[in-house]
């Protein structure tokens, strides 16, 4: 049963954001807006960090809801993958 | 905000009628958890129907067709029975929470866990095959 009908297809989805920025987001895709992506319970990583051992620890423990919501500005958006 | 329970009894019943012992009270949770000898398998059940809509068909093939299960099995609804559920979460150490997924515990310990991340846009079978092996790995 899906409780979600109208939404995108990631509606839902954790989904990795690669950011112009340098910042990775992983989170929940909730909708696409004219003024950028809606996240819920997102985990960001700034640039510079270590990306391979930050996404191995979300893997085996999860990611952690650190923003509730969340909205990734349409400039800082580069690529969407499924996490 | 907890949904009405009218919604929400169907998604319950799912669960609990493959004989999985629904914790609705931090009470019920430290009487499942709080003993930490053996497998307990936690199932957090949630109203999402992104991902718990595949979830809970999972669980029902898996207990269906497991050649071992875990001693004990319960269940906490999430986004309903709050405490509950923030309670059971106590028990899963570094683990973060997310719903719908599961855990294994053996000995007090979380030896196998599903996310909510590992449950969505798969089939009920990959994720009833993902519950399977963690039993026959853990529980035999």
């Amino acid at each position: 049963m899906v409780l979600h009908p109208g939404h995108d297809e990631l509606h839902g989805i954790t989904v990795l954001i690669e950011g112009a920025s340098g910042r990775t987001y992983v989170g929940r895709w909730h909708e696409r807006q004219e003024r950028g992506v809606v996240m819920r319970d997102t985990t960001i990583l700034e640039p510079g960090n270590d990306r391979e051992a930050w996404l191995a620890k979300l893997r085996k423990f999860g990611v952690p809801p650190e923003h509730k919501s969340f909205v990734i500005p349409a400039a800082e958006f580069v690529s969407v993958g499924k996490f | 905000m907890p949904y009405p329970e009218l919604m929400i009894a169907p998604m319950r019943a799912e669960v609990t009628r493959l004989g999985v012992q629904e914790l609705k009270t931090v009470d019920d949770v430290d009487a499942a958890l709080g003993t930490a000898e053996g497998t307990t398998f936690v199932f957090v059940n949630s109203m999402c129907g992104c991902a718990a809509g595949g979830a809970r068909p999972a669980l029902a093939k898996a207990l269906a067709t497991a050649a071992v299960k875990p001693a004990k099995m319960v269940t906490v609804f999430a986004g309903q029975d709050l405490d509950a559920t923030a309670r059971v979460r106590s028990y899963l150490g570094e683990y973060q929470p997310s719903s719908p997924s599961a855990a294994l515990l053996k000995n007090g310990e979380v030896v196998a866990f599903i996310h909510r991340h590992e449950i969505e846009g798969r089939s009920p079978e990959m994720i009833a095959a993902a519950i399977v092996t963690a039993f026959e790995t853990h529980c035999a």
